[in-house]
């Protein structure tokens, strides 16, 4: 190793997905995150189980749930229902709070940023690992549930929330519509996830501050007399995926959904580009 | 910027929100091939100005070059030339030593992926982390940790090293392994800034010096021009002190002490022949003389303070 070898300006690859893929595997690596994907899987189990001993007739729980017995792949439906107040969101703000705090807090982040990795790259690859974490999350629950649900109940014909059927795999399409739906919902609380990161040190800190702020806007939500509130909060429109179950389609609350979470995700984004791009790093 | 200088900086300032000034005004000089040895107490802006020339800070004011290219706007292009240590090792806990170095080589966008493996395992070699490269980082000496920190800055050939104290924390074995492969480093033309408190360190490896004192560069230059700029001493051991100091402030040598049997002075333009031959003359008993060149840690502390406290 002479230095006469480095004395060329090195030329950085154009495309280079290497640093995208270790912060993947950073993520999906890390025993802390198996368990709590076995947690968020542990979910559609308790259901179909559930569901198979005590054979619940129809109309009796939850809407989804009594509808498990007819078609498995309502145990998709039932579980990703469950978990989307409050385990899905917690599993994205612990991923999108860890993101810039963590590695302030270990003090690889000047490590990182010496190598050097561009300050907009690093963001750019973060949110790019939770977006891809946020729709395994999803696709793991729907999954566990779908399979699960399909082997213990059998699939057929989805009955939609409008009363016709569809068939089996259209069904199935609706499901992954659903799963496409939640990852926008929750890319957007990432990257708000992402922002409170670039404030602190304290990884946990931010998880529990994207934490609040979810329950918080599910809170303010329901509550009527701020209902000029409701379109605003980032969590109003998640529940809107049942659109996505009617034949055909309804667009309203999706649409605004989609829109709600396109324009979190452009503010947050941004804001911690300004925030992090012009930060001194003495972590 | 001049081409000649690894390191270059002027007036380069760091001033914090809470009001302290960190940094100040300093203007770094360090040559293409040299060893710098970046001294100064604890709290003496060492390690703020190390960040503020990787560009982790941004500086109050000052500019600053890195082998020639102006800092921050190069920072692409010129920092994969640059290993760096800052303030000590620090890795992902739950990564082996060499997951976390493959991690560091895959961040970096000029590193040829398909030497990865191969280059991760030669600077873990160079550093002797080899048979422990598989183990956990948090299962690792604080020894260890600090030769991951060295090994990440091997990853590829570098034309710049800036060390933050990377030596801390090694047992004397490996300190002297650190000491060899710094040695080899520079021979091979590699600049090193080698930021450090331990005077032994610069004596054996450093060609040049900075000084840090509260903030501000004191000292700054050649090794051997510091050491000359601070004058040698005649030492006297004899049975007779009184006379020896006598002879001594006769010959015009200034600043006269004496300590039991022995007796120092300044010896300035005298030779140190005419003094032995001058005590002998006036039977004064010489048991032993001697010139000593001032250490580097009298000039040290001369520069920065006899205080214990670190600088606020």
């Amino acid at each position: 190793m002479s230095a006469a070898e480095a004395t060329v300006t090195p030329t950085p690859r154009r495309v280079s997905t290497r640093f995208f893929r270790s912060e993947l595997w950073l993520i999906f690596g890390r025993r802390r995150n198996w368990v709590g994907m076995a947690v968020l899987a542990s979910v559609p189990v308790l259901i179909t189980v559930a569901v198979k001993l005590t054979s619940p007739g129809p109309g009796d729980g939850p809407d989804f749930v009594s509808r498990i017995t007819g078609n498995g792949l309502f145990a998709a439906l039932a579980a990703l229902t469950l978990e989307l107040p409050l385990f899905l969101p917690l599993a994205v703000a612990a991923i999108s709070g860890d993101a810039v705090a963590g590695e302030a807090n270990l003090g690889t982040l000047r490590y990182l940023l010496t190598v050097p990795v561009d300050r907009t790259r690093l963001l750019a690859v973060k949110f790019a690992a939770i977006v891809v974490f946020a729709l395994s999350a999803v696709l793991l629950v729907a999954g566990v549930g779908a399979v699960l649900g399909l082997i213990l109940f059998g699939g057929g014909p989805m009955l939609t929330l409008s009363g016709s059927q569809l068939p089996f795999p259209a069904g199935l399409g609706r499901v992954l519509l659903v799963c496409l739906y939640m990852t926008a919902c929750l890319t957007a609380l990432g990257a708000i996830g992402l922002f409170v990161s670039t404030l602190t040190e304290q990884p946990i800190g931010a998880t529990i501050a994207v934490l609040i702020l979810t329950l918080a806007s599910e809170i303010l939500d329901v509550i009527p007399q701020l209902s000029w509130l409701h379109r605003y909060l980032p969590t109003h429109y998640w529940l809107a995926y049942g659109d996505l179950l009617r034949d055909p389609i309804a667009l309203g609350g999706v649409g605004a959904g989609l829109l709600s979470a396109a324009a979190y995700t452009v503010i947050f984004t941004t804001a911690a580009w300004a925030r992090f791009g012009s930060r001194d790093v003495s972590s | 910027m001049s081409a000649d200088l690894a390191i270059e900086s002027r007036g380069l300032t760091k001033r914090f929100r809470s009001g302290q000034v960190a940094v100040n005004g300093i203007d770094l000089a360090v040559p293409t091939g040299s060893v710098y040895g970046f001294l100064g107490p604890n709290g003496s802006g060492k390690t703020t100005t190390i960040r503020l020339l990787l560009g982790l800070i941004r500086p109050t004011a000052g500019t600053h070059s890195l082998l020639g290219e102006p800092m921050p706007r190069a920072a692409a292009g010129v920092l994969p030339r640059v290993g760096a240590m800052v303030e000590g090792p620090a890795f992902h806990p739950y990564l082996s030593g060499r997951d976390n170095l493959r991690r560091l080589d895959a961040a970096d966008r000029t590193a040829d992926p398909s030497t990865a493996a191969a280059r991760v395992d030669a600077a873990l070699d160079r550093v002797g982390l080899l048979a422990a490269a598989g183990k956990r980082y948090r299962q690792y000496s604080l020894g260890m940790r600090q030769r991951l920190a060295l090994a990440a800055t091997l990853l590829r050939p570098r034309d710049l090293l800036i060390l933050d104290e990377p030596t801390n924390g090694l047992d004397p074995q490996g300190t002297r392994e650190v000491r060899a492969l710094l040695g080899a480093l520079a021979a091979g033309g590699t600049t090193v800034l080698l930021s450090t408190h331990l005077l032994s360190e610069v004596e054996q490896i450093c060609t040049h010096v900075g000084v840090m004192h509260l903030g501000r560069l004191v000292a700054q230059g050649s090794l051997a021009d510091l050491r000359a700029r601070t004058e040698p001493r005649a030492q006297v051991h004899t049975g007779d002190p009184a006379g020896a100091a006598r002879v001594l402030s006769g010959l015009g040598l200034a600043d006269v002490s004496v300590t039991g049997g022995t007796v120092t002075a300044r010896v300035g333009e005298v030779e140190p022949e005419k003094i032995v031959a001058a005590l002998v003359r006036d039977d004064v008993p010489v048991r032993g003389f001697a010139v000593t060149a001032a250490d580097l840690e009298e000039m040290f502390v001369g520069l920065t303070g006899e205080g214990f406290d670190v600088s606020g």
